[in-house]
């Protein structure tokens, strides 16, 4: 079929990109020498990991609007709580090299005058305890507020709305200090993972690499899942949900599953961005964080996993660069690309030059003998 | 499962449906046999969408019984669990998947298990492949099978929603205004599509179209204000006073 084979030159570009990215990284900041232009300074690798988080997450929420038209506006949460379960395990490491040189309590609860551990920081000293947490927590949220929002059919602009409030009132409730998650201040100063110091380039080059493998898994396993029955019944939910339900699918069960999916991948992605950034705080849950997440992927192109890849990586590069030239003017320069690609790109960038393919080719068949005009056509 | 209360395929009583007081559906009583194939007919707002939607689970009535197969409440079930016991739904305006292919379409259709694990772990199967292809044939579509359903034309829809109404092989098929929109040729080709149909399974048909009324040539029901006002053959139907009364009065 001709479809599935374009799919696969998708996922065989998009493979190999990441592939000379886990390469070249490395290469240019290890190999190269210091100076020569060829060198990427240590600073610049793990903000580049960052970039290749965000992507991860952009992934995650184009699997369920892209495919399932679930516009969720608050997937920063399910990143940001992937990020807190590790931000919590590098905490533990961190031991009696605090300020306050506690070999159990981190620094804010010392300060704070708490004297034993809360109970729900025990086990994250294990690392494979936190990992599973930064899969388990965002997953069993999603499941909860899925379960109860879509057997309830909340659609459309309210269960964006909802996610946004969901978001809201974890930003709030992890601003308190009686959380027990840092407060104000979140969870920061971390030492080591897994004994590799943080700040040593070697750990800063693993981690990228690491993100990157992430990012391809989480890339081929979307495409498994959009390219399969469940992914047809997902576009068709999409484009005509009740009719959906009417052949006999319980459309809210296919929603509940992609939901939980998509937040499992927002947790990996923020469990990955918080060794390399240094911290997190409850900032993360920001609701404008949760949008800007959804203007990636309508500028890199909806429902096409590798334009929300796309997206993440060019907005981060355009903000990293226009943050530095002209602070104040970023939100608007988002605002306008927003905008923008609404207006003019409706499929974002990715669908813009499908399209332009797309009519070159026309362009070329025109001039073959007729015969094969029908067949270009297609 | 209960001894059969009832013969009939679908049995409705006195079913009633008020929206803010309006009464959709005023104490509706039908009965469908098996293999049998129905017209619907009445003036707009005589509730015969509402009719479907109680009988699919999409509206629950507020007074009623609705039996299916003698033995299964609908007033109970979800419109996936309806449409697992054999009903199919077409709806009034073509709904197919329009991004998807015409034999997409029908492959998601197809009465195969549908939970999300079966689903994501199915693979297309040589027989599932042998009832697309003889379901292309039967819609008249197989030369437009890798289309995307978007792109077919209005009649083309229609029938590709019958195909899919087939794939899901029902006990009964529920089919709102087939012939809106359709050339003639068109018509009278739906006109044989549902007579064959109606051969192995049983058809319900709302309709306008007068003249594909008397094509099909089955019992007529004439709804009005939520009831059954009048039953029998067309020719009997339209001579009806009352009937003539509420067609013309309006």
């Amino acid at each position: 079929m001709k479809t599935q084979t374009l799919l696969d030159r998708q996922s065989t570009v998009v493979l190999s990109l990441l592939t000379v990215a886990a390469i070249v990284v490395p290469a240019m900041n290890g190999l190269a020498a210091p100076g020569s232009a060829l060198h990427l300074s240590d600073h610049l690798v793990p903000l580049l990991g960052k970039y290749v988080c965000f992507a991860l997450l952009a992934l995650s929420v184009d699997l369920i609007w892209g495919f399932c038209g679930i516009l969720s506006l608050g997937h920063g949460a399910f990143f940001a709580l992937g990020g807190y379960a590790m931000g919590m395990y590098l905490m533990r490491q961190i031991g009696p090299r605090g300020v306050y040189a506690d070999p159990v309590l981190p620094d804010f609860m010392v300060f704070l005058n708490w004297k034993e551990l809360p109970w729900f920081w025990h086990g994250f000293e294990w690392f494979p305890f936190a990992a599973l947490m930064a899969l388990i927590v965002p997953g069993a949220l999603s499941f909860i507020f899925g379960w109860l929002a879509f057997r309830s059919r909340v659609t459309g602009v309210y269960l964006s709305i909802i996610t946004q409030a969901m978001t809201f009132a974890l930003m709030l409730a992890f601003f308190r200090n009686d959380m027990g998650f840092g407060g104000n201040n979140g969870l920061t100063d971390f030492k080591d993972i897994l004994g590799f110091p943080l700040q040593s380039a070697s750990t800063r080059i693993v981690l990228f690499v690491l993100s990157v493998v992430a990012l391809a898994c989480g890339y081929l396993l979307c495409r498994w899942v959009v390219n399969s029955k469940f992914g047809k019944v997902l576009v068709a939910v999409r484009d005509a949900e009740s009719r959906t339900r009417f052949l006999g699918y319980r459309v809210e069960h296919y929603k509940l599953a992609v939901f939980t999916l998509s937040a499992m991948l927002a947790g990996i992605a923020g469990a990955l961005y918080v060794p390399q950034v240094g911290i997190i705080n409850p900032g993360e849950f920001a609701p404008a964080n949760s949008i800007e997440v959804v203007i990636w992927v309508a500028v890199g192109g909806r429902g096409t996993l590798a334009g929300a890849i796309l997206g993440a990586l060019l907005v981060n590069a355009g903000k990293t660069w226009f943050t530095g030239v002209l602070p104040e003017f970023w939100l608007f320069a988002l605002g306008g690309l927003f905008v923008f690609v609404t207006l003019f790109m409706p499929h974002g960038i990715f669908g813009a030059a499908r399209d332009l393919g797309k009519q070159v080719s026309r362009r070329l068949a025109s001039r073959r003998p007729p015969e094969s005009l029908s067949q270009a056509a297609e | 499962m209960a001894a059969p209360i009832t013969p009939a395929l679908l049995y409705l009583d006195n079913v009633t449906v008020s929206f803010d007081g309006f009464r959709a559906l005023n104490a509706l009583s039908l009965a469908i046999d098996h293999t049998e194939m129905r017209a619907i007919i009445g003036p707009n707002g005589a509730g015969k969408t509402t009719m479907m939607d109680v009988i699919t689970g999409k509206t629950r009535p507020n007074e009623g019984t609705a039996l299916f197969n003698g033995s299964h409440d609908l007033t109970y079930l979800d419109e996936a669990a309806i449409a697992e016991l054999g009903i199919g739904r077409k709806f009034q305006t073509p709904t197919v998947f329009e991004m998807h292919s015409v034999e997409d379409n029908l492959l998601l259709a197809l009465k195969q298990k549908r939970s999300p694990l079966a689903t994501l772990l199915s693979r297309r199967t040589a027989q599932e492949r042998e009832r697309i292809d003889a379901l292309l044939e039967r819609v008249r579509l197989t030369h437009q099978r890798h289309r995307r359903a978007g792109e077919l034309s209005h009649g083309q829809k229609q029938w590709l929603e019958i195909g899919m109404l087939l794939a899901q092989q029902p006990k009964l098929l529920l089919i709102d205004e087939p012939a809106a929109g359709m050339t003639d040729q068109e018509t009278a080709d739906t006109a044989d599509l549902l007579r064959d149909i109606a051969k192995t399974q049983a058809v319900v048909v709302v309709e306008h179209d007068m003249t594909f009324v008397r094509d099909l040539g089955v019992k007529v029901t004439c709804l009005h204000e939520g009831s059954v006002l009048a039953e029998g053959s067309l020719d009997a139907v339209s001579a009806n006073e009352r009937v003539i009364e509420v067609y013309l009065g309006r």
